[in-house]
């Protein structure tokens, strides 16, 4: 997966860098992660839909779910960030602009995914 | 500082509408829709933590007119940006790259998501019934 350049490309020293394949690679393994995680997640809303706190707060103590919901939140904004790291490249032209963007999104994936999970944590430890 | 010089896209409008990039478009609008549903669902997850008045708040917000067309919508976002995301997955296989087979599959994407949130919304609206 390093490296899908052809010879004569490499021996002109073009292309991205030896690891320009990761955030496409990792697009993918979240994408496919996230569609198991988000059936999960779909279908526990869907179940959940009519019960009220308790029933919510019970199957996130659950251990099980737990750890399914910080795996789905985690993958979710990780996925997010890849995509959106995407659509920046593509859309705005202005270096320094893109960068701060691509910081920025960066950053906000990290809190979100983390704010996810200490909730989620919260939750099932009982706090 | 000077925009990178990077290649442009040519202009939407000197293309003729067609399947093929509807699906295309729509999957990074789904994708950025759904960026925005993810903050819906940490705000879910917080109420959860916070308490059971919090989390009533957060199902009456959801319960809401507004709130329902949201959901409509991302249920139909995350239907799309799912299907057309696995059509993409065997594309980078390799797969279905044929002109009929690409402009089928992509009304095959469409299709799917709206079914899907037909089924899912049935369940919503008649689910307690059942």
């Amino acid at each position: 997966m390093n490296d899908l350049r052809t010879p004569l490309a490499r021996a002109h020293g073009l292309g991205s860098a030896r690891e320009g394949m990761r955030p496409w690679w990792l697009q993918r393994l979240t994408a496919v992660a996230l569609l198991l995680l988000g059936t999960w997640f779909v279908v526990s809303v869907l179940l959940l839909l009519r019960s009220g706190y308790v029933a919510a707060h019970l199957m996130l103590a659950d251990p099980l779910n737990a750890i399914l919901m910080i795996a789905f939140t985690t993958v979710l904004f990780w996925h997010a960030q890849l995509g959106m790291q995407v659509i920046i490249e593509d859309y705005v032209p202005t270096r320094w602009l893109e960068i701060m963007l691509q910081v920025l999104v960066r950053f906000l994936a990290v809190l979100g995914a983390l704010a996810c999970a200490v909730a989620v944590l919260r939750i099932a430890l009982g706090y | 500082m000077e925009p990178t010089p990077r290649p442009l896209s040519p202009h939407l409008g000197i293309y003729r509408w067609q399947v093929q990039m509807v699906t295309s478009i729509l999957h990074r609008a789904t994708g950025i829709a759904l960026v925005f549903g993810s903050l819906v669902v940490l705000a879910g997850l917080f109420a959860l933590a916070m308490g059971e008045t919090s989390y009533t708040v957060f199902q009456h917000f959801a319960a809401s007119p507004l709130g329902l067309i949201l959901l409509l919508g991302w249920t139909w976002a995350l239907a799309f940006h799912a299907c057309n995301g696995l059509r993409h997955l065997f594309q980078d296989a390799g797969l279905g790259y044929a002109t009929a087979v690409f402009v089928r599959n992509g009304w095959l994407v469409i299709i799917a998501s709206l079914v899907l949130t037909i089924l899912i919304w049935a369940w919503v609206i008649f689910g307690g019934a059942l």
